[in-house]
C-alpha cells in the first residue's frame, strides 16, 4: 500500500492507460508544456511527447469536439476541463454529440471518451468559478458521471473510465488534490456503479460525495457518533448509474436518509435519490427524507456568504437530528 | 458589392445560353476522368434529384414527419466532392444530407426507410432525416445543431493523422454556420494542427430565411479562412460538377500530401424552401431569382456537356430516367413494406455495452 | 395513369390546407416538377409541384376552399382516360370537409334520461379520523394488528413513528389513549349508502310495529370457557363463542316453538328448523348472514360455515338467500367490552338475543368467593307472540345449556 495523493493517483491512471493502449492520448488546457492547471498532468508529455499530451487554445467547443470526433473512428481521448465551469461552452458537444451518438447513429458510432476536471466551489472564485453541475450532466441518457473522494477511488475509477466504451463525466475536486489516501500495490480498477458503505450504522443513512463527503459529511458523522447516533454513511462514487440497491438495503435497515451534496437542491442528484428511494422503500421510511444542499443562489464571492451557501458540519448534524426526531 | 459580381457571372452564363455550359462554365474536366465515371455521376445526379422529389411526395403524404431538407439544385456539390475522395475516406455534413449520404454509397433504400421511421432505416428509425449515419461507408452524419459537427470533422482528421493515415475528411457546412463559434474554433484547430480535413461550405445564399448578406460581414465566406491562414477557393460556378471535382480534388491532394485543411465556399442554389415547411420563394427571396437560378440546372448543365462531348446521347437521358425511377420505386416499396422499430429499441443503443472495436 | 392529387401535409403541424390558386385549369397540360397550385398551410404559403405527367382534368377543391390532409383536391390522367372512378368520394368542388359537429346524428337531441343527477350526487364518503404516521411506522401497525389511531405519536404534529409503536410491539406497554390534540372535525351531509337505507327502514318499521319487551340473564361461562379450551387443545379448528352460542341457541329454540316464530296478523308460524343469523358489522353498516338447519348441524360443521358466511358478509359476497329465511338472530357486541345491551328485533323474526362480554366477576363457589367469568344475554322479543315467561324459560334452558355444554356435543 503506497500513499499518494489524489494528483498523484490520477496521474498514475492516465500513465498505466497511454502505456497499455496507444489510442488513449490527453488533450486540454496547458495540460502539456505547463504540466496542468493543477499538475494532474505532470511529467507526461515528458514521457508521452506532444503527439499524446496536446496543449490546446482556450476553445472548450473546439477540442471537446476534437476529442469526439476522434472517439467516433478508433482513438479514446482523455479531454481535461481546466475546470467543469468551462465545459458549459462546450454543453452542445457533450449533450447533443457525445451523448446521443450512438443512439442517434442507431449504433454505428460509439464515443469511447473522458471529459475530466475539477468541479465545485474552492475558495473565493465568485459564481461561475464554484459550481457543482453533476446533476445537469447525471440527467443526459448516454453519459455517465463518475466523482471520486479519495486517491484510491480516483485511480480505480479513472482507469475504468478510460476503459469504458461511453462519453464519461469525470469530476474531480479543485481543493482534494493534494489529499492523501493509500492505495492498493499494483494494476487495479474499481468498476462504475458500484458504490461504498464507508462506515457501517443502524440508526440513519447518510449518502455524500466528493468533496462534501469528505471536508463536511465525515466529520459531521463523527460528531454524531459522539452523540450516540449510528450513521451508515455511503459513498455512491459514481453518480450515473448509481448503486440504487446499496442504498435501498441501508434505508431498509435503518428506515432514515439523509443527502449531503454540494450541488443546488432543485432537481439536483439528491431529488432523484428521494424518488427513488420513495419508490422503493416507501414502507422502510420512519420519517421525511432530508437533504443538504448548497442554497438556491449563485455562489458569492465574499467568505462569509459563500460558507453561509455551501453545506456545513452544522446543517448536516441537523438534518441528521431531524431524520431522527431528536429536535 | 459581391451580390453585383454574382449576377455578373449568372448573367456572363445566361448570355451564353446557346452553349450553357461553353466559357466561362466550361467544364474544365480532368482528362483523367474516364467517361464511365462521368455516367456514374449523372446517374448519381438524377437519383439524388428524383429521391428528393419522391421524399417531397411522400412527405405532403404524410409519411415522412418532422424536419425534412432537400437538396434539389444542390446535386452537383455532393457529387463532384465526393468524386474527389476514396470510400475510406469520411465525410460529414449537417441536417441536408440525404443527397451526400446517396454519393457516399449509403443505401438509398435505407435512406428512404429511415425518414418513414422505419427498423431497416439507416439508423433504426431513430435519427430521421437530419440524422443519416453508415459507418461501413465512413458517412459520419448527418447532424442537426448547426456548427455542432464541424469541430467533430477536426478530430476525425486528428484521429487520421495520430495513426499516420492518409484518410481525410470532407465536412460540409451552410452558409449560416460560419457566423457560429465552433465554426471559428474549428478553423483555428485544423490550421494550427495541419489537420487533414476539407471544410466545404454550401453557399446556397441563404441561412434559411437570411440572405448571407445580412448575417455575415464578410460575404465572401472562403476569406474567413484567411484569419486562420488556411488555404482557401471559391467555385461560383457550383452548378458545375466538374468544376466542383476539380476544386475539391485540390484540395484533398493538398491534404494527403501535407495534412493541411482547406475551406472552400462553393456556391450552389436550393430550388424547395429551408425545410419541406418552408416556402420555395416569399420574403427572403423572389420567385423570379430561384427561376432564374434554376436555368443553371446542375443536372441540365451536365448533361449539355455530356452531350456537347459526345459521351452521351439524348436516348442516354431518357434510359436513366427510367433506370433511376425503378431504383426510387425500389426505395419507396423497400420502405414502405419496411417494419417499424419493435418497442425494445427504444431502450438500445443508449450506452455501449459490446467492448471497443 | 390517372392519378389523384391530394393535399399534402406541408407542415408538421398542418391539419388542413386552403387552396390559394390554381397555376393550371381544368383539361390544360401539366409536366412532372411544373407548379401546380398554391397552398396556404398553417406556416406559410407554398406550392405545390406535379409529380406526374397528364392533363389536369379534374379541379375537386377549387380556389378559396379548404381540405385536409390526404383529401383529393384535383386528378391528373391521360386526355381519353376514364376518371369517373377516382371521383366517386369526392365532395362537391369547393366544398369545405363538413365538420362532424354539424351532421345531422350530433344534432339530435341529447337522451331525456341524462345523466344530470350523478353528477350532482357527491359520493358517499365515510371519514374515519386517518391516523398520521411514516410509511414504516403504518407497515408495523398492519404487521401487528394495532390500531394506529389509538396510538399518540411522538413525531411532528403527533406522527406516530417506529418508537411509538417498539413498546407495543415488543408487548412492555398497552396503547395509551388518544391524545387531546386530535383535530377539530368538519360538519357535512353524507349521502346514505343503499345498505344504511335498508337498515333505517327495517329498523324503524320493526321498532314502530313490533311492541318489544326484554329480559335478562347472566350465564355462568367458566364451564363454556373450558369446554372450548378443552376441544381446542385436540382440535385443529379452533371453535368461537359465537359457535357455542349458535349451537345452544338452535337446540333451545326447537324447544320453544313460540320464540322461533313470526307474527302473521290473524295467526304466527312456528318454523321446525332453526336459522340463525349472526349479526356483522360492515364499516358502512351491518349484514345478517344465516346459517340453516343449525339443528342438525355439529359444533365444528357450524364454525367452517360461520366463518366463510362472515368472511363473504364482510367482502361483501353474500348470495341474497344467505342473507334472507332466518327464523332467529344472535347480536354479539362482546368483542367491544360491552357488558350488556338490548337489540332490536330483525324483522320479521319473534326474538333476537345480544350478547355481551365475558366479564371477571367474584362468585360464590363451594362457599368461597372465587373470581368467576360471567355473561349477560338479552333476549328481545315480540311481545305479540311471545310473553315474559316464554322468554324467561327459554333464557333459563339456554343459561342451563350454555352452563353445562357437554350436551353440544350431542
Amino acid at each position: 500500500m503506497a500513499v499518494v495523493s489524489i494528483r498523484e493517483a490520477l496521474n498514475q491512471a492516465m500513465d498505466e492507460e497511454m502505456t497499455r493502449d496507444e489510442r488513449v492520448f490527453l488533450m486540454g488546457e496547458e495540460v502539456a508544456q505547463y504540466n496542468g492547471a493543477y499538475k494532474v498532468s505532470q511529467g507526461l508529455l515528458q514521457k508521452f511527447g506532444p503527439r499524446r499530451i496536446i496543449d490546446t487554445p482556450i476553445a472548450e467547443a473546439g477540442f471537446a469536439g476534437v476529442g469526439i470526433g476522434a472517439a467516433m473512428v478508433g482513438l479514446r481521448p482523455i479531454v481535461e476541463f481546466m475546470t467543469w465551469n468551462f465545459s458549459l461552452v462546450a454543453y452542445d458537444q457533450i449533450v447533443n454529440h457525445a451523448a446521443k451518438m450512438l443512439s442517434m447513429s442507431g449504433g454505428h458510432f460509439h464515443v469511447p471518451i473522458v471529459f475530466r476536471g475539477p468541479g465545485g466551489a474552492a475558495h473565493n472564485l465568485g459564481a461561475t468559478h464554484s459550481q457543482a453541475l453533476e446533476s445537469i450532466y447525471a440527467h443526459i441518457p448516454g453519459l455517465k458521471v463518475v466523482m471520486p473522494s479519495n486517491p484510491r477511488d480516483a485511480k480505480g475509477l479513472l482507469k475504468t473510465a478510460i476503459r469504458d466504451d461511453n462519453p464519461i463525466i469525470f469530476i474531480e475536486s479543485e481543493v482534494m488534490y493534494g489529499e492523501k489516501g493509500e492505495i492498493p500495490d499494483g494494476e487495479y480498477t474499481i468498476p462504475l456503479g458500484v458504490g461504498e458503505i464507508l462506515r457501517e450504522g443502524t440508526d440513519v443513512t447518510v449518502v455524500s460525495w466528493s468533496k462534501i463527503l469528505q471536508h463536511v459529511t465525515v466529520k459531521a458523522v463523527q460528531r454524531l457518533a459522539e452523540e450516540g447516533i449510528s450513521v451508515e454513511l455511503i459513498d455512491p462514487r459514481t453518480i450515473k448509474p448509481m448503486d440504487w440497491e446499496l442504498i435501498f438495503a441501508s434505508v431498509r435497515k435503518t428506515n432514515r436518509l439523509v443527502i449531503v451534496e454540494e450541488g443546488w437542491p432543485f432537481a439536483g442528484v439528491g431529488a432523484q435519490i428521494v424518488d427513488e428511494v420513495q419508490k422503493h422503500c416507501f414502507d422502510d421510511l420512519d420519517a421525511p427524507v432530508e437533504r443538504v444542499t448548497q442554497e438556491d443562489v449563485p455562489l458569492p464571492y465574499a467568505h462569509n456568504l459563500e460558507v453561509s451557501s455551501l453545506p456545513n458540519i452544522q446543517r448536516v448534524i441537523r438534518a441528521v437530528r431531524k431524520a431522527m426526531y431528536l429536535d | 458589392m459581391r451580390r453585383q459580381l454574382l449576377s455578373q457571372h449568372l448573367v456572363h452564363v445566361l448570355m451564353n445560353n446557346s452553349a450553357i455550359g461553353s466559357a466561362p462554365s466550361k467544364p474544365t474536366r480532368d482528362p483523367g476522368l474516364p467517361p464511365d465515371t462521368l455516367l456514374k455521376w449523372y446517374d448519381e445526379m438524377l437519383l439524388i434529384r428524383r429521391f428528393e422529389e419522391k421524399s417531397a411526395q411522400l412527405y405532403g403524404m404524410g409519411k415522412i414527419g418532422g424536419f425534412c431538407h432537400l437538396y434539389n439544385g444542390q446535386e452537383a456539390v455532393s457529387t463532384g466532392s465526393l468524386g474527389a475522395i476514396n470510400p475510406e475516406d469520411y465525410v460529414i455534413t449537417a441536417y441536408r444530407d440525404h443527397g451526400l449520404a446517396i454519393s457516399k454509397g449509403v443505401d438509398p433504400r435505407a435512406i428512404l426507410a429511415e425518414l418513414l421511421g422505419k427498423h431497416t432505416g439507416t439508423t433504426k428509425g431513430k435519427g430521421g432525416s437530419m440524422h443519416i449515419f453508415d459507418r461501413e461507408k465512413n458517412f459520419l452524419g448527418g447532424h442537426a445543431i448547426v456548427g455542432g459537427h464541424i469541430p467533430i470533422a477536426a478530430g476525425v482528421a486528428f484521429a487520421s493523422k495520430y495513426r499516420g493515415e492518409k484518410r481525410v475528411c470532407l465536412c460540409f457546412i451552410g452558409d449560416g454556420a460560419t457566423n457560429i463559434g465552433t465554426f471559428h474554433e474549428s478553423l483555428n484547430l485544423a490550421a494550427l494542427w495541419k489537420l487533414p480535413v476539407i471544410y466545404i461550405i454550401e453557399n446556397n445564399k441563404y441561412g434559411m430565411g437570411t440572405a448571407v448578406a445580412r448575417a455575415s460581414a464578410v460575404e465572401e465566406l472562403h476569406q474567413k479562412a484567411a484569419a486562420y491562414d488556411m488555404r482557401n477557393e471559391v467555385v461560383e460556378s457550383g452548378y458545375d460538377v466538374l468544376a466542383v471535382h476539380k476544386a475539391v480534388k485540390a484540395a484533398v491532394d493538398h491534404a494527403r500530401a501535407t495534412y493541411e485543411p482547406s475551406l472552400l465556399e462553393i456556391q450552389t442554389f436550393r430550388y424547395r424552401g429551408h425545410s419541406m415547411s418552408d416556402p420555395v420563394s416569399g420574403h427572403y427571396r423572389t420567385k423570379e431569382e430561384v427561376e432564374t437560378q434554376k436555368k443553371l440546372d446542375p443536372l441540365v448543365v451536365f448533361a449539355e456537356s455530356l452531350k456537347r462531348d459526345g459521351l452521351a446521347s439524348d436516348e442516354y437521358f431518357e434510359n436513366a430516367e427510367k433506370r433511376i425511377k425503378a431504383v426510387v420505386d425500389e426505395c419507396v416499396e423497400f420502405a414502405e413494406n419496411s417494419p417499424e422499430p419493435p418497442a425494445d429499441e427504444l431502450w438500445k443503443d443508449v450506452y455501449f455495452e459490446r467492448g471497443g472495436f | 395513369m390517372a392519378t389523384k392529387i391530394l393535399m399534402p401535409k406541408l407542415s408538421d403541424t398542418m391539419t388542413e390546407g386552403l387552396i390559394l390558386k390554381w397555376l393550371k385549369a381544368e383539361g390544360e397540360k401539366v409536366k412532372q416538377g411544373e407548379i401546380l397550385v398554391e397552398i396556404e398551410s398553417d406556416k406559410a404559403d407554398m406550392e405545390l409541384e406535379a409529380y406526374d405527367s397528364g392533363l389536369l382534368r379534374k379541379i375537386i377543391v377549387s380556389q378559396g376552399g379548404k381540405a385536409p390532409i390526404g383529401a383529393p383536391i384535383a386528378v391528373i390522367a391521360a386526355a381519353d382516360e376514364d376518371i369517373s372512378a377516382l371521383l366517386t368520394d369526392v365532395p362537391p368542388p369547393g366544398a369545405s370537409k363538413p365538420q362532424p359537429a354539424t351532421s345531422p346524428a350530433a344534432q339530435a337531441p341529447a337522451p331525456a334520461t341524462a345523466p344530470a343527477a350523478l353528477s350532482v350526487t357527491p359520493s358517499p364518503v365515510v371519514e374515519t379520523g386517518k391516523a398520521k404516521a411514516s410509511p414504516l411506522a403504518r407497515r408495523l401497525a398492519e404487521e401487528n394488528r394495532i390500531d394506529l389511531r389509538r396510538i399518540s405519536g411522538s413525531g411532528p404534529q403527533g406522527r406516530v413513528i417506529k418508537r411509538d409503536l417498539e413498546p407495543l410491539i415488543s408487548g412492555k406497554v398497552p396503547a395509551a389513549p388518544v391524545s387531546a390534540t386530535v383535530p377539530t372535525g368538519e360538519t357535512k351531509d353524507v349521502e346514505l349508502s343503499l345498505i344504511r337505507k335498508t337498515i333505517a327502514r327495517r329498523m324503524q318499521e320493526s321498532k314502530q310495529t313490533a311492541p318489544h319487551f326484554y329480559v335478562t340473564m347472566d350465564v355462568d361461562m367458566e364451564p363454556a370457557m373450558a369446554f372450548r379450551e378443552q376441544l381446542n387443545a385436540v382440535s385443529a379448528v379452533k371453535l368461537s363463542f359465537t359457535d357455542l352460542l349458535v349451537k345452544a341457541c338452535a337446540a333451545t329454540l326447537l324447544k320453544h316453538p313460540n320464540v322461533n316464530a313470526t307474527y302473521l296478523g290473524d295467526r304466527m308460524r312456528q318454523f321446525g328448523e332453526a336459522n340463525i343469523a349472526v349479526a356483522v358489522a360492515l364499516e358502512d353498516g351491518l349484514v345478517t348472514p344465516v346459517l340453516r338447519n343449525c339443528e342438525r348441524k355439529g359444533l365444528f360443521q357450524i364454525n367452517t360455515e360461520l366463518r366463510d358466511l362472515v368472511e363473504r358478509a364482510r367482502n361483501r359476497r353474500l348470495k341474497a338467500e344467505e342473507y334472507q329465511g332466518a327464523t332467529f338472530t344472535i347480536s354479539n357486541l362482546g368483542m367491544f367490552g360491552v357488558e350488556d345491551f338490548v337489540a332490536i328485533i330483525n324483522p320479521p323474526e319473534g326474538a333476537i338475543l345480544a350478547v355481551g362480554a365475558i366479564l371477571e366477576a367474584p362468585v360464590v363457589r363451594n362457599g368461597q368467593i372465587v373470581v368467576g367469568h360471567h355473561m349477560k344475554m338479552t333476549l328481545s322479543s315480540d311481545h305479540r307472540i311471545i310473553d315474559g315467561a316464554v322468554a324467561a324459560r327459554f333464557l333459563q334452558e339456554l343459561k342451563a345449556t350454555l352452563e353445562r355444554p357437554a350436551q353440544l356435543l350431542l
